[in-house]
């Protein structure tokens, strides 16, 4: 297990080589542009594409085109980088390419500052862009699901043809931590079935998002809903931590979530049942196991994020209001502190008894 | 060889279902041998017809049809080894 | 007697498939439009050069956004104005692809014309292929980038108005200031004698792309019969007259002759090829013991960019995973370190890592006196705080020990003023504070300055005498 101090945004470029993929499009921002420069290191050492394009609408459009090829092919951004692609992600998610595109979410709205913040929640997981549309939202915690969840998100993107969003933040970019590097390599192939790769094969194939018929882009839609269906059904993914006799369960993911992790260990020990529902996967939504969780029991949820909110209405829809939910915030670039949360686990707890 | 009993000439060949009848090889024909129909095809466009002589081949109508399918120009040319 | 046909568009298909309806062999362009003439121009060089194979053409957004139904090769649509993009992502992915992207005014001159002069810029291996017909055609007749001053479009009621929608954007000029594109010309669908013409050069433009040579561009100057009212007569009149008037014809560049192909480059997936880029035979396999009994350490380093204070850090972080810990290590970055203060976080643990920003340190080194003065304050009670000599007098916080060390002196004599950092770490590691032994440092260090021999041997004394000082003085 061959293991090296690592920068989170270094490991992205990582995963995705080891995933075998093939061209890399990139615009320069804080805190994502660590990306950009290795990738724009490590691409051309291996023959593969890198290009640093003139915009970060161009960038995604790079990425559609590579992607209509049938190849393996990414970019990464910032909050308000990841706000001009959604055009091309709409475009990407109608003509149901694969690809994967990370965002190190920074501090909003508009240009904010490039502290770490988790205010893209809403604009990546309920689609972005205009139109009847999912991606699939990943979100690591650390710098080794920087790479591996990379690397899984063009299994995704592949498998069912949808646009993988990475969402991660400033601290999980900038961080460095042991990263045991992946043993295996893709070598990927290309599914002429659909990728239009100007070869003999493919040459019947086409890639377009206008439909005029009303008909036709209805069908388009039914059969999009059908596929995030399934994908609800299989690709749902979680992480619980002291949740088996916990009343008080802190919802949260990325960076957050690790803070969040302390928060319970530290409320564990004044005795307070606190407990962590991690979800790895923020679109699709692990509802069920959540709604699971609050069945029963006088519980009470709390909501740890840095934003204002945003994950709340997910939390409250999958539990269908069975229990409270609070929540914990910063923004503005602020990380949430673990006092932070601790005090309203004690303050909940002392209210209603919940020891 | 059979030689074909009907002798064919150059002449440009329409397919009139695919005319729009805008004109432009009309003006383009230096021999002026198109002339625009009076009738109407069953798309409801005018088309355009040969005047039935006097076609040299050059091509001119076909590239400037903006339809693929609507013209092409039938060049005979007589083939040396069979003179 | 044989019979020669000149006809079928070659090149397009047959039949009109993907556009169906009542009329699926006609186009769906108005009557007299160019577009056809120019599909069908299009159509017929990729099959005399055969390469429908490898081509790959692009539909924009405009009345061409459907000229999918009609290429018969790889077809891709894009968004409003991206097909330069798009079309760059096809060309890198596919080396061996053909690439035409076909674009109308609005699109390329107004929305994409970032796009349009990047990729031009960048050489990419596309032909793009403009057609400029001085307006919006599917939206319904507005005012396009290359509007005739004084030519009345729907949102130039009056004829455009210099005073407020400024001039025709010239294309071709604009692009002929760029050095990468192969070849750039004018041409116009106006009659047979120009049709002839645009031809030749739009052949020219593919067969530069079918021989790999890189970027071409051709303006082709058309008719609107819709929007602008023009008859085939009124369309040979505009565009001669009026249009040429603005946009003279002719070829601003080909340097086809004297180009060579552009190399073609293909990727590598290999595993060995991966290991090999990222040097993972020096990579370690680290021993990491969690839930251990070793006391977690929370440090933050600060100083001035340039003391080295990231990399401090970084080897009191290699340092913990020799020892067998989890560590973290976060930096200070963007602006906040423009401005000439670094400072980092380090966590090291036996149990996962929370945050991994430090706000309360329990070891805090300040390299300078600003860095003191900011992070003092935050230490948590017990802590120990080491700061340059340089920083002056200082008096800590009840509960809190402050150690001041003559880095430079050290550094010096350890054979270089860089060396302040490792000296400050020597010290440190002898204090005892992190708890972990010199060995790790070494190792860690070994592989923070890998490439760099002496780097190593002046950092590593530059450790061994920090100790000293730290034996002699604490």
């Amino acid at each position: 297990m061959a293991t090296k101090l690592v920068k989170g945004n270094s490991a992205v470029i990582i995963g995705a080589l080891y995933a075998g993929c093939d061209c890399y499009f990139g615009y320069p921002i804080t805190p994502a542009s660590e990306i950009l420069q290795d990738a724009s290191l490590y691409f051309p050492k291996l023959g593969r594409k890198f290009v640093q394009a003139e915009s970060e609408e161009a960038a995604i459009n790079m990425v559609y085109g590579a992607a209509s090829t049938g190849h393996r092919v990414m970019a990464a951004s910032s909050s308000p980088g990841m706000s001009l692609k959604t055009e091309g992600i709409s475009y990407i998610a109608a003509a149901e390419l694969p690809c994967v595109i990370v965002d190190i979410m920074r501090a909003g709205p508009g240009l904010g500052n490039i502290g770490a913040e988790q205010g893209d929640y809403s604009q990546m997981v309920k689609g972005g862009g205009h139109g009847n549309y999912k991606n699939i939202v990943l979100a690591p915690n650390s710098v080794q699901e920087m790479c591996d969840f990379t690397a899984k998100g063009f299994d995704l993107a592949f498998k069912y043809r949808i646009p993988v969003i990475i969402l991660a933040d400033g601290v999980l970019g900038q961080m460095i931590e042991p990263l045991v590097f992946p043993k295996k390599a893709i070598e990927p192939t290309i599914d002429e079935s659909w990728a239009v790769g100007g070869t003999a094969e493919t040459r019947g194939n086409m890639i377009s998002t206008i439909m005029l018929d009303f008909d036709e882009l209805e069908e388009l839609n039914e059969r999009l809903q059908k596929k995030y269906e399934l994908i609800e059904k299989a690709e749902v993914d979680h992480e619980g931590y002291q949740l088996e006799d916990a009343s008080i369960v802190l919802v949260s993911y990325g960076i957050s979530s690790r803070i969040a992790r302390t928060a319970v260990d530290i409320a564990r020990k004044q005795g307070y049942k606190a407990g962590l529902f991690r979800p790895k996967t923020l679109w699709p939504f692990p509802k069920d196991e959540l709604k699971k969780l609050a069945k029963g029991t006088d519980k009470e949820f709390i909501s740890v994020e840095m934003s204002n909110g945003q994950m709340i209405e997910d939390i409250k829809l999958a539990i269908e209001c069975s229990a409270p939910v609070d929540l914990v915030s910063r923004m503005g670039g602020n990380l949430i502190t673990v006092e932070q949360i601790t005090e309203k686990i004690s303050r909940i707890a002392n209210k209603r008894g919940l020891k | 060889m059979v030689k074909t009993a009907e002798k064919k000439l150059t002449r440009p060949v329409i397919n009139v279902l695919e005319c729009k009848g805008c004109g432009r090889c009309i003006i383009a024909c230096p021999k002026d041998v198109l002339e625009m129909s009076s009738e109407l095809n069953e798309r409801g466009y005018h088309f355009v017809k040969y005047k039935g002589s006097g076609c040299i081949g050059c091509g001119n109508c076909y590239y400037s049809c903006p339809e693929p399918l609507a013209l092409e120009v039938h060049i005979v040319e007589n083939d040396k080894e069979q003179k | 007697m044989t019979e020669k046909v000149i006809g079928k568009a070659p090149g397009l298909y047959k039949e009109f498939v993907r556009k169906g309806g009542s009329a699926p062999t006609a186009t769906h362009y108005c009557p007299g439009c160019g577009h056809g003439i120019l599909h069908k121009i299009i159509g017929e060089a990729m099959s005399d050069f055969d390469i429908q194979d490898r081509t790959i053409a692009i539909s924009p957004v405009g009345c061409a956004v459907f000229a999918y139904y009609y290429f018969d090769c790889g077809n891709v649509q894009a968004a409003h104005g991206r097909a330069p993009a798009v079309a760059t992502g096809i060309s890198r992915a596919r080396p061996d692809s053909v690439v035409i992207s076909y674009q109308g005014d609005g699109d390329l001159a107004s929305i994409g014309l970032n796009e349009t002069l990047q990729a031009a810029n960048r050489g990419e291996k596309i032909a793009v292929i403009f057609v400029n017909n001085t307006v919006y055609g599917m939206t319904g007749g507005q005012m396009a980038p290359t509007t005739l001053v004084g030519e009345k479009t729907s949102t130039s009621p009056d004829g455009r108005d210099p005073r407020f929608s400024g001039y025709p954007i010239h294309m071709c000029e604009l692009i002929d200031t760029l050095k990468a594109p192969v070849f750039i010309e004018r041409v116009s669908l106006s009659d047979i004698a120009h049709i002839r013409k645009a031809r030749k050069a739009i052949r020219k433009a593919i067969e530069i792309q079918s021989q790999g040579k890189g970027y071409a561009f051709v303006e082709v100057l058309s008719n609107c019969p819709t929007n602008l009212k023009q008859n085939a007569e009124q369309t040979i009149e505009w565009i001669n007259e009026h249009m040429e008037k603005e946009f003279p014809l002719g070829n601003f560049r080909d340097t086809s002759n004297d180009v060579d192909k552009i190399e073609k480059i293909y990727s590598d997936f290999s595993v060995e090829s991966l290991d090999e880029i990222f040097e993972l035979e020096k990579a370690h396999i680290f021993d990491t013991k969690s839930g251990g009994n070793y006391a977690a350490r929370r440090l933050k380093v600060a100083g001035f960019g340039g003391q080295g204070v990231l990399s401090m850090g970084l080897l009191a972080a290699g340092a913990g995973c020799f020892a067998g810990h989890e560590v973290s290590w976060f930096p200070s970055y963007g602006p906040e370190q423009r401005g000439g203060t670094a400072n980092c976080s380090v966590v090291i643990s036996d149990d996962p890592i929370g945050s991994p920003v430090v706000q309360y340190p329990d070891i805090l080194v300040a390299m300078n006196r600003p860095s003191l003065e900011k992070f003092a304050a935050d230490a948590v009670s017990g802590a120990t705080i080491f700061y340059d000599s340089s920083a002056g007098q200082f008096d800590p916080p009840d509960g809190i020990t402050a150690v001041s060390v003559p880095t430079i002196e050290i550094a010096r004599k350890a054979g270089s003023e860089k060396a302040i950092n490792t000296a400050m770490l020597g010290v440190m590691i002898q204090s005892g504070v992190l708890g972990i032994g010199k060995t790790h440092f070494c190792e860690a260090l070994k592989v923070h300055f890998a490439a760099k021999q002496k780097v190593v041997d002046i950092n590593l004394r530059a450790i061994d005498l920090g100790s000293e000082w730290a034996r002699e003085n604490l």
